[in-house]
C-alpha cells in the first residue's frame, strides 16, 4: 500500500472553554428544565397553529390530514427508532376526531383542543434531546479517546503505538477560518452554527468540532434517521442533538419543530442546523437551502426585540464549510441524485449503514489519512450582514448598523409574516455565498474537476446521462496533458482566491506532479472503484465516472468551466 | 398610539422632475410630502409661487434641498430621478438611510458596471451581472431592503389632470405594496400589486426602445395597422428580452407590461415617442437629445438591451434594427423595410 502523503502537522493549539462548568451551558439550562420548556414549546406552538388555522373547520381538516399522513408512513416506511405505541396512539386520535361529529358544538371545541394538544406534545417530546452532562463528558472522551487511538495506532506502526498521543486529532481535521470570532460571539449572544453536509458523520464532526474550540455543547438539528443507528443515536443524544424527522411533513410537526428551535435560541441555547435539510447527493456545495429552521432565527431575533426592547440578546449565524477527500456514502450518493435527475424517479428514503459498517469507516478513516478541513466562516447577523468581534453589524462600507431597524415599521418593531419570508430567503442566499467564498480547495477536488471536464469536452454533443453511459476505457487523458490544465486551473483558484471567493488547502501550493499524485491518491480513497488513477503508461484514467462526477461537483460554481 | 406617530410622519419624494412632482401632488392628498430638488431656486420657486414644471403644487408639498433632513423625517421615501443619476443620488443618500426605510423607486432605466477604461460604447456585450435595475441599485448601496418600484402607464401630464389613470406597486415585500398602495391610490388613480419586482422594472424599460419605434411610424406617417404590428411583436421582444433579463412572463402581460406598453406607444407626449418621431422626420440624434428637457431613457436602454441580447444568445429584432438606426446610421425608412421583410411565421410563442 503507498504511503500517503499528508499535511504539515497542524499547529493549532488547544482552546480553553469560554464557560467554566457545564451547568452554566443554556443547553444544559434547557434539559434541567425539560418540562416547563416543552409544555412552553407546546402552547406557543398550538397557538401557532391556531392562527395559521383560525376556522374550527380548517383546524379539523389539518388534524385529519395529520392522522392520515402518520398513518401511511407507519404502513410504509417504519424505522427502528419510531416508537413501538405509534399504531395504537394514531388509530385512537383518528377514533377520537371522528367521534367529534357526535358531540355538541362545546363538547367538540373542547375534545378538538384536547387532541391537538396531545398531537402537539407528543411531537415536541419526540423532538427534544435530553443532556446530560455525566453521558456528554462520557461521549466526548469516548469519541477522542478513540479517534486518537486509530490515529496513532496506524501511523506508528509499532506494538503499544495505540497507547501514544504523537499524532492528535487535530493533524487530521483542519480548522480554520474565523474561530476567535465565534468564540467572541458565542460570549455575546447566542450562536447558531449552519454546516455544509456531505456525510453522517458531520453530525459527530462537528460535535467534536464544538468541543475543542471550547464552546458549550450546541444543541443540534440531526435527522431522525442517524438515531436508527444504536452507536450514533447515543454518542448525538448526548451530545444535544434534537431530532428532525422529514418524513413528518404535517403542519402540527412542522410548527412544532419550529418552536423548539426558536424557543431554544430565545433562551440563549446555542444551535446548530444543516439548512440543507439532508446531505448534498450531488456532491455540489448547497445552493438551496431549507427555510425553515433557518427562519426560527429570525423569528428568535425579532421576539427577543420585541421583548428586551433595545439591550436584546443578539443572535449569529456562522456558516461553516466541510471537506472531505472522501466521502463514505458518495456511491450510492450520487447514484440517488442521478436517478431522480435523469428519470424522474424518486430515491427511497433508507439508510443503508449500520452501526458496524461506520465503525469499519472510521478505522478505514483514521488509518489511511485523508484529511478533513473545517473551514468557520465569519458571524452573520439574521439579516446575513457581517458583524465585527464584538458582535456590531456592519453595512457594506463598514457602518454599524442596528438590525433591529429592519424589524420596523413607524418606529415599532412589527411582526410580519410575509416580511420574515424574505428575509429568510434573503438570509439563506448569503449563506450559500458564504460557503462558497470559505470552500477549502483540495488537491482531490481539483484533479477530479479538471478530469471530469477535459473527458466532457471531448464529447461536447452528449448530455451529461449520455456521457455517464460512456465505457470507462474510452476515457484517458495523456498525463502532461492533463498537467498543463490543471496547473491552468490551479493559477485561477490562486486568482479567486486573492479576490476573497475561495480558499485552498496549503496542500495545494508546490510542483504539480506532487500535487497531482496527492490529489489523485486521496480522491474517494476507500471507494471499491477508484475514481481517478493513473495506468501503467502514466495516464489519467477511470474506474468510476459517477463517483468522478461527485467529487469534480465540489468545485461547480465558480465557473471554472469555461478555462477548460 | 403607534399608528399615528407613523401617519403624521411626512412622505419624501426626491427629484422634483415631471413625474416626480406628480407623484409628490398625489401623494400630497393623503400626506404630507418632503419633496428633494438639488437645486435651490426650484425650492425657492415651489415655496414662493406654489408651482413647479408648470403644475400647481399641493400645500401638503414642502420642498427641500437638505436630503438628511428628508431623511431623518421619512420612513418612506419614493427616488424619482433619472436613470443616469440614480446611482449618485441614491450614494448621496445612503448614509442617512437606516434598515426602516421604505424606498419606492419610480425611475425606469439600467445602470451599468463596467469595468476601468470600459464605456458603453467599447464594451461588447453585458450581461446580467454588469445590468442592474434601479432597486438593485439600491440595494447594492444602501442598508435599505424594504424596496420597491412604481410602473405602469401613468403619463404626468394626465395624471396632473386628473385623467384616470393607474400604476404598479412591485415589490418583493407585501408591507412595500401596502404602503405604496395606501400613499397614492385615490379616486382617479388605481394601484395594482404585483411580486416581480425585477420583471416590472425590466418591462419599464423595454416599453421605452418600442415607444421610439412607435413615434418613428408616426413620424413617417404610417397608420393604424402598423401601429398595432408594432406593439404586439414588441411584445413579445419584452417577453423574450425581458426573461433572459430575470422577470416573468406573466408580469409583461400585465398592467407594466402591455398597459405600459400601449400608453407609450400611442403618445405623443412621451419623451421616447417624440424621439423616434423627430428622427423619422430626418433630425439627428445628436440635435434631438441636446434639446431635450429630460432624458429619453430609451435610447440608453437601446444600448444595453442590444449588447445584453448578444450575451445571452437572443436576438430582439425591433432592438436591433432601433440601434442601427440610433447608432450606425440606417436611414428610419430602410429600417422599417427591413423590420416589414424580415421573414417571421411564427406570432408568438410562450412555453
Amino acid at each position: 500500500m503507498a504511503e500517503i502523503l499528508v499535511e504539515k502537522k497542524n499547529k493549532n493549539i488547544g482552546y480553553e472553554p469560554i464557560l467554566d462548568g457545564i451547568p452554566d451551558w443554556p443547553v444544559y439550562q434547557l434539559s434541567k428544565n425539560r418540562k416547563e420548556f416543552l409544555e412552553e414549546v407546546t402552547a406557543k406552538a398550538i397557538e401557532q397553529i391556531r392562527l395559521l388555522r383560525p376556522s374550527r373547520k380548517q383546524l379539523i381538516d389539518e388534524l385529519e390530514a395529520t392522522v392520515f399522513r402518520e398513518q401511511n408512513r407507519l404502513k410504509r416506511n417504519r424505522w427502528r427508532v419510531d416508537p413501538k405505541d405509534e399504531p395504537k396512539f394514531w388509530s385512537r386520535i383518528k377514533n377520537d376526531l371522528i367521534e367529534l361529529n357526535t358531540k355538541t358544538a362545546e363538547e367538540a371545541g373542547k375534545k378538538e383542543e384536547e387532541i391537538l394538544y396531545e398531537i402537539v406534545h407528543r411531537y415536541a417530546n419526540e423532538i427534544a434531546g435530553s443532556f446530560k452532562p455525566s453521558s456528554y463528558r462520557f461521549a466526548r472522551e469516548v469519541i477522542k479517546f478513540w479517534f486518537v487511538r486509530l490515529l496513532n495506532g496506524a501511523r506508528v506502526k509499532k506494538f503499544g503505538a495505540y497507547f501514544r498521543n504523537q499524532y492528535s486529532l487535530r493533524d487530521k481535521i483542519h480548522i480554520v477560518g474565523k474561530v476567535k470570532m465565534l468564540r467572541k460571539l458565542a460570549k455575546e449572544g447566542t450562536v447558531v452554527i449552519v454546516p455544509t453536509h456531505f456525510s453522517n458523520l458531520d453530525s459527530i464532526l462537528i460535535g467534536w468540532v464544538i468541543h475543542s474550540l471550547g464552546l458549550p455543547a450546541f444543541l443540534y438539528g440531526a435527522g431522525l434517521n442517524l438515531f436508527n443507528i444504536k452507536i450514533f443515536a447515543y454518542f448525538m443524544n448526548s451530545l444535544g442533538a434534537y431530532k428532525v424527522d422529514r418524513r413528518k411533513k404535517n403542519l402540527p410537526y412542522l410548527e412544532t419543530l419550529r418552536m423548539y428551535s426558536n424557543l431554544a435560541l430565545q433562551k440563549g441555547a446555542h444551535s446548530l442546523f444543516f439548512p440543507g435539510g439532508t446531505r448534498s447527493r450531488s456532491g455540489l456545495i448547497e445552493k438551496q437551502l431549507k427555510l425553515g429552521l433557518l427562519s426560527t432565527a429570525i423569528e428568535a431575533q425579532r421576539n427577543l426585540y420585541i421583548e428586551n426592547k433595545p439591550d436584546a440578546k443578539k443572535i449569529f449565524v456562522v456558516p461553516v464549510t466541510l471537506n472531505y477527500h472522501f466521502v463514505l456514502e458518495a456511491p450510492e450518493l450520487i447514484e440517488d441524485y442521478l436517478q431522480v435527475k435523469g428519470q424522474d424517479r424518486y430515491f427511497a428514503e433508507e439508510d443503508n449503514y449500520g452501526s458496524f459498517q461506520l465503525i469499519k469507516f472510521m478505522f478505514k478513516f483514521f488509518t489511511k489519512g485523508s484529511s478533513i478541513s473545517v473551514s468557520v466562516g465569519p458571524g452573520l447577523d439574521v439579516m446575513g450582514n457581517y458583524v465585527d468581534d464584538d458582535g456590531n453589524s456592519l453595512d457594506a462600507n463598514g457602518q454599524i448598523i442596528n438590525p433591529r431597524e429592519y424589524f420596523m415599521t413607524g418606529g415599532e418593531v412589527t411582526i410580519d409574516k410575509q416580511r420574515e419570508n424574505e428575509y429568510t430567503r434573503m438570509l439563506s442566499s448569503r449563506i450559500v455565498s458564504e460557503y462558497h467564498r470559505i470552500n477549502r480547495v483540495f488537491a482531490s477536488h481539483l484533479v477530479a474537476f479538471v478530469a471530469f471536464e477535459m473527458w466532457q469536452r471531448k464529447y461536447p454533443k452528449l448530455d451529461l446521462f449520455g456521457f455517464l453511459r460512456l465505457p470507462e476505457e474510452d476515457l484517458e487523458i495523456d498525463y502532461e496533458e492533463f498537467k498543463a490544465m490543471f496547473k491552468k486551473v490551479r493559477k485561477e483558484i490562486y486568482n479567486l482566491k486573492d479576490q476573497g471567493k475561495v480558499y485552498h488547502a496549503t496542500h495545494l501550493k508546490g510542483e504539480a506532479d506532487i500535487i497531482i499524485r496527492r490529489g489523485l491518491d486521496n480522491v474517494g480513497i476507500f471507494h471499491l472503484k477508484r475514481p481517478l488513477l493513473r495506468n501503467k503508461k502514466g495516464n489519467i484514467v477511470t474506474q468510476d465516472l459517477n463517483v468522478l462526477y461527485y467529487y469534480h461537483n465540489r468545485l461547480v460554481g465558480y465557473d471554472l468551466e469555461k478555462l477548460i | 398610539m403607534t399608528l399615528r406617530s407613523s401617519s403624521d410622519k411626512p412622505i419624501g419624494v426626491i427629484g422634483a422632475g415631471n413625474f416626480g412632482t406628480v407623484i409628490a401632488n398625489i401623494i400630497a392628498r393623503n400626506r404630507k410630502v418632503l419633496l428633494y430638488a438639488r437645486d435651490e431656486k426650484v425650492v425657492k420657486k415651489i415655496l414662493e409661487t406654489h408651482e413647479n414644471r408648470g403644475y400647481k403644487m399641493s400645500k401638503n408639498v414642502l420642498p427641500t434641498s437638505d436630503m438628511e433632513y428628508l431623511a431623518s423625517q421619512c420612513d418612506v421615501i419614493f427616488p424619482i430621478v433619472p436613470s443616469s443619476h440614480f446611482r449618485t443620488v441614491i450614494k448621496t443618500l445612503a448614509p442617512f438611510l437606516h434598515p426602516y426605510h421604505i424606498l419606492i423607486h419610480g425611475t425606469k432605466g439600467f445602470d451599468i458596471k463596467l469595468q476601468k477604461g470600459e464605456t458603453i460604447e467599447t464594451v461588447k456585450t453585458l450581461s446580467r451581472k454588469q445590468v442592474r435595475t434601479m432597486s438593485e441599485v439600491i440595494q447594492e448601496e444602501t442598508v435599505v431592503v424594504r424596496v420597491g418600484c412604481l410602473a405602469g402607464p401613468n403619463l404626468a401630464k394626465e395624471l396632473a389632470q386628473r385623467q384616470p389613470g393607474a400604476t404598479v406597486v412591485a415589490s418583493h415585500f407585501q408591507e412595500v405594496i401596502q404602503t405604496g398602495k395606501r400613499l397614492l391610490r385615490n379616486d382617479r388613480f388605481q394601484v395594482y400589486e404585483n411580486n416581480d419586482l425585477v420583471g416590472v422594472e425590466i418591462a419599464g424599460v423595454i416599453k421605452n426602445i418600442i415607444a421610439i419605434a412607435a413615434g418613428m411610424l408616426s413620424g413617417l406617417g404610417y397608420g393604424e395597422n402598423a401601429k398595432g404590428l408594432l406593439i404586439s411583436r414588441g411584445a413579445v421582444e419584452m417577453v423574450y428580452l425581458g426573461k433572459v433579463l430575470g422577470g416573468d412572463t406573466k408580469t409583461f402581460l400585465g398592467v407594466a407590461g402591455i398597459g405600459d406598453l400601449i400608453t407609450t406607444c400611442n403618445s405623443p407626449m412621451s419623451r421616447n415617442y417624440t424621439v423616434g418621431f423627430r428622427l423619422a422626420k430626418g433630425e439627428k440624434l445628436k440635435d434631438i437629445l441636446e434639446d431635450m428637457e429630460e432624458v429619453a431613457e430609451g435610447v440608453n436602454a437601446i444600448r444595453i438591451a442590444k449588447k445584453c441580447s448578444e450575451y445571452y444568445k437572443v436576438r430582439p429584432l425591433i432592438t436591433d434594427t432601433l440601434y442601427k438606426v440610433l447608432f450606425e446610421g440606417m436611414t428610419v425608412q430602410d429600417a422599417l423595410d427591413y423590420l416589414m421583410r424580415y421573414p417571421l411565421n411564427v406570432d408568438i410563442k410562450l412555453t
